[in-house]
């Protein structure tokens, strides 16, 4: 009798039992009350200000690109706490773990919070933030109404967040992978890694993968169908132009990431031998699949970046943007170059001179177009008329500190040097020089300049400075001396130290993520402050830079339909044309507008792919089973629906525009 | 300064006296616009799928780890007659697409359903197949080569069968609507998918079951 309790047990939770929960962790305890609290708070206030219809009909299932668009944004900067919590507990366990002591982390943690902190930062913070501005900006520069595939979209944000909940879990439902942010194998095999961290990582990313191969054939897509009459592939915008090149990257990435996790999946639940250490497997292969994925994923994060940095240039400047054909060639090329280095993440693997001296090259090559773009953006504002707005302080914080991480990066590829510094600190300081040097300064920059637009009021400028000089010399203080520690051969992950001459310069790092904290601090303030300020701050133009591309020709925020008429384009910087060239905006002759339905499948689909991923990790197959079967019975229904669109009556549109005549005409009254 | 502007200038269309700045009737881009390029590009993905996974069998399918090779397993006949079926159901299809550019409901289903047909004799044959393999103890498991096999021919399997799952509501949605625009571009888009795996099998047939005989 108790033996077929037990299996029945076994059959219902799998292997999940009361030990997943870390009573045992009072940080993680602490943790859990302080999230749960906070939780409490956050859906308890949505329910007394009654919030969830509007949530779920506003938000949730809607299709509109700029609504999902904040939502990657929102979801960016949730996980970027998350992260950078994980960031600020590495920095203090590295500053305290000296003389003999332990520190404050057990290894058994410590090794969670690294990896976590690297799959959190690139997955759920530079990917959001990334495809969130692409998603609020592209359609709007390009003159569409909405992108290819405006249920693909919300499908895709969707996925995104369920992996993200997915990995979410973990920090309180058993452990995370303690293997280092590309689960290498063996480490990662089943032999070695048993728990649940690794299955953790596995379905969290695949999931969200899923969602970003899709959103990158959904931009690729829009682009290249949806430009405005007369914007030719060469009158793009660059922003518009680096989203061409990253979503090209995804689709061509991605599919290499999704096999890779496969193969490790295949090989923890079935037993195959891809990567295990006998029966002919090689984990090697591994290594370079997920790297021939890895490699370009960095451009994927920085060619947007550069984007954003290219139109606050120009705008800021007040200069059309110096050299735009070499900046499309720079971009084109540097997505090719992308798969074309992956090696150099693995010298040390033993491929022969040969095959090193190879990838050492192309790896250089890429700091040419690189250059160009450097050179590119200091011409633009050579004799401009420079504006010192957040957004342009952020570009030019950009330049010098990404300067500085491509040197390094040039220095790693040069591979006898690669030998001595590979997986030390150095390379730790190289990748976060260029990271939050230039994808995170770039999303900030991003932020500051395409607020208005997205919320009709700019941010804040006091506390965005005080973020801005806190982060700025946070990150200096906090990574330089990682500079000093990989040279003198200090590797990556360690937990404690034996070599007291070492210690200055962590307590100098963790010093400066105490500095880049208090940024984080000031950020938060500034977007509460702004939104406690939004009517001074209001943006009644559309236009509160003095903007150059389209999305500043529409009203902030744009309405559901983004633009009244199809705006006709006539050369680069098709605002700045019509405002030079006397455009009347048109005031009457509206026509009903064919709009795309909001639909729930999206949301319903991510649920039933966290259900799933849940069922896997925990070995609940019947979980598992069901979800998998509702999803796909959800995707048909979903295909017999064939009323997905709706027009905006001619009437509708005509009031809409009517308010932002009010609102420009006692502007200018 | 004038080669300056020579080179500036022709970017802008300054000729036009009064330029147009916006387009009074909205553009014809009708329903489903972009969803076959959509598509290409999907299937472009799909395309890197299966070279992870043959680069993964390229690197991977000489370790037999003692276990059997092709030439012990591989039964070329029973290739040939699988190969047959995925071609044949091929050319239905294209059947059924000429059938659909005539307006012909019925037979364009009758086409569906004959390179279903085919379909699943296909996917009954590769099952036949790996029953024998498993029999004879190769199995994913066994080794390096055997488990990235698997992988592959596998995943193109599941492939065909999504294809045919996506084939039986199609069928039922052409039956009920009829041959409307949005079920025209579906056949058009599952067309697309049938015939790339056609191309998938060709490369699957070639590098894993000949190439495999001569090693």
């Amino acid at each position: 009798m108790f033996a077929n309790n037990s299996a029945l047990i076994k059959f219902i939770l799998g292997r999940f039992t009361l030990d997943a929960f870390p009573i045992h962790e009072p940080i993680l305890v602490a943790t859990f009350c302080g999230v749960a609290l906070g939780g409490t708070v956050v859906l308890g206030a949505l329910t007394y200000f009654r919030l969830w219809g509007y949530l779920w009909s506003e938000w949730f299932t809607s299709i509109d690109h700029k609504r999902i668009g904040v939502m990657y944004i929102v979801l960016g900067l949730i996980m970027l706490l998350r992260g950078f919590a994980d960031a600020l507990m590495m920095r203090t366990q590295q500053a305290l773990a000296f003389d003999g002591s332990q520190g404050f982390l057990p290894a058994h943690h410590y090794d969670q919070v690294f990896t976590a902190h690297g799959v959190i930062m690139i997955f759920f913070v530079a990917m959001p933030l990334i495809i969130g501005l692409i998603n609020i900006v592209v359609p709007l520069q390009i003159g569409a109404r909405d992108v290819s595939f405006p249920f693909v979209n919300n499908f895709s944000l969707w996925m995104t967040i369920a992996g993200a909940i997915i990995i979410m879990i973990s920090l309180f439902v058993g452990e995370f992978a303690r293997t280092g942010w590309l689960a290498y194998p063996p480490l990662s095999e089943f032999a070695y890694s048993p728990d649940v961290g690794v299955d953790y990582y596995i379905w969290g990313l695949q999931i969200a993968g899923i969602g970003t191969l899709l959103s990158g054939v959904n931009f690729t897509c829009t682009i290249v169908k949806l430009r405005a009459p007369g914007m030719t592939l060469m009158r793009m915008p660059i922003f518009t132009w680096t989203a061409l090149c990253t979503n090209i990257l995804i689709v061509a990435a991605f599919p290499v990431l999704a096999v890779v996790l496969a193969l490790l999946t295949l090989d923890r639940y079935v037993g195959t031998n891809f990567f295990t250490n006998d029966f002919g497997g090689n984990a090697m292969m591994y290594v370079n699949l997920i790297w021939v994925w890895g490699h370009p994923e960095v451009y994927i994060l920085i060619l947007p970046a550069f984007g954003v940095f290219s139109e606050v240039t120009a705008t800021f400047c007040g200069k059309r943007l110096f050299g735009y054909t070499s900046m499309v060639y720079a971009t084109v090329v540097i997505s090719i170059l992308a798969y074309l280095v992956w090696l150099h993440h693995f010298f040390t693997m033993g491929s022969g001179a040969s095959v090193n001296s190879f990838f050492g090259i192309t790896t250089m090559i890429i700091s040419i177009p690189t250059g160009a773009k450097m050179f590119n953006w200091l011409f633009t504002m050579y004799r401009g008329r420079i504006r010192f707005e957040l957004p342009m302080m952020w570009t030019v914080a950009f330049m010098i500190t990404f300067v500085i991480g491509g040197m390094t990066g040039v220095l790693l590829a040069v591979p006898p040097a690669d030998f001595e510094l590979h997986n030390s600190l150095f390379l730790v300081a190289h990748f976060h020089n260029v990271i939050i040097g230039g994808v995170l300064f770039g999303m900030f920059a991003g932020l500051a300049y395409w607020w208005p637009k997205a919320t009709g009021f700019k941010l804040d400028p006091f506390w965005g400075k005080l973020s801005f000089w806190f982060w700025v010399t946070g990150f200096y203080f906090a990574f330089m001396p990682l500079y000093v520690l990989g040279l003198m051969g200090v590797t990556r992950r360690l937990r404690v130290f034996d070599q007291p001459s070492l210690h200055i310069w962590f307590i100098i790092a963790a010093f400066g993520a105490g500095l880049i904290a208090l940024g984080i601090g000031c950020f938060l303030i500034q977007i509460a402050v702004s939104i406690l300020k939004r009517e001074e701050l209001r943006d009644t133009t559309g236009d509160p830079w003095n903007g150059r591309t389209l999305e500043w020709s529409t009203s902030s925020p744009p309405p559901a339909y983004n633009f009244a008429f199809t705006p006709v384009v006539h050369g680069i910087d098709a605002w700045w044309d019509m405002k030079q060239r006397g455009y009347h905006r048109p005031l009457t002759g509206f026509k009903p507008i064919h709009m795309p339905k909001n639909t729930p499948t999206g949301i319903i689909l991510g649920g039933l792919a966290m259900a799933f991923s849940f069922g896997m990790i925990w070995y609940i197959w019947w979980l598992a089973a069901l979800s998998f079967a509702a999803a796909i019975a959800t995707t048909i229904v979903h295909t017999f629906n064939y009323h997905r669109d709706y027009d905006i009556p001619a009437d509708d549109v005509a009031r809409t525009e009517a308010e932002r005549t009010r609102l420009l005409n006692a502007r200018a009254a | 300064m004038s080669t300056l502007a020579a080179v500036r200038e022709p970017e802008l269309d300054q000729h036009e006296e009064e330029p147009v700045f916006y387009l009074v009737d909205e553009p014809v881009h009708g329903e489903g616009y972009s969803t076959m390029f959509g598509f290409w590009i999907y299937i472009m993905s799909d395309c890197l799928l299966f070279a992870a996974l043959f680069a993964t069998f390229g690197v991977l399918g000489a370790n037999y780890a003692a276990g059997p090779a092709p030439k012990d397993l591989f039964d070329l006949k029973l290739v040939a007659l699988n190969t047959t079926m995925l071609l044949l159901s091929s050319i239905t299809y294209g059947f059924a697409m000429l059938a659909m550019q005539k307006n012909r409901v019925l037979w364009t289903e009758a086409w569906l359903v004959v390179t279903a047909f085919f379909g699943l004799c296909f996917i009954g044959i590769e099952l036949y197949e790996f029953a024998d393999f498993f029999r004879e103890g190769a199995t994913p498991q066994r080794s390096a080569f055997l488990s990235s096999f698997f992988t592959l021919v596998g995943t193109h399997g599941l492939h065909v069968t999504t294809g045919l799952i996506w084939m039986v509501t199609l069928m039922v949605q052409v039956g009920w609507y009829g041959l409307i625009e949005a079920n025209k571009r579906r056949l058009m888009c599952l067309s697309m998918f049938w015939h790339f795996l056609d191309i998938v099998w060709i490369g699957v047939f070639t590098v894993v079951y000949l190439l495999g005989m001569l090693r």
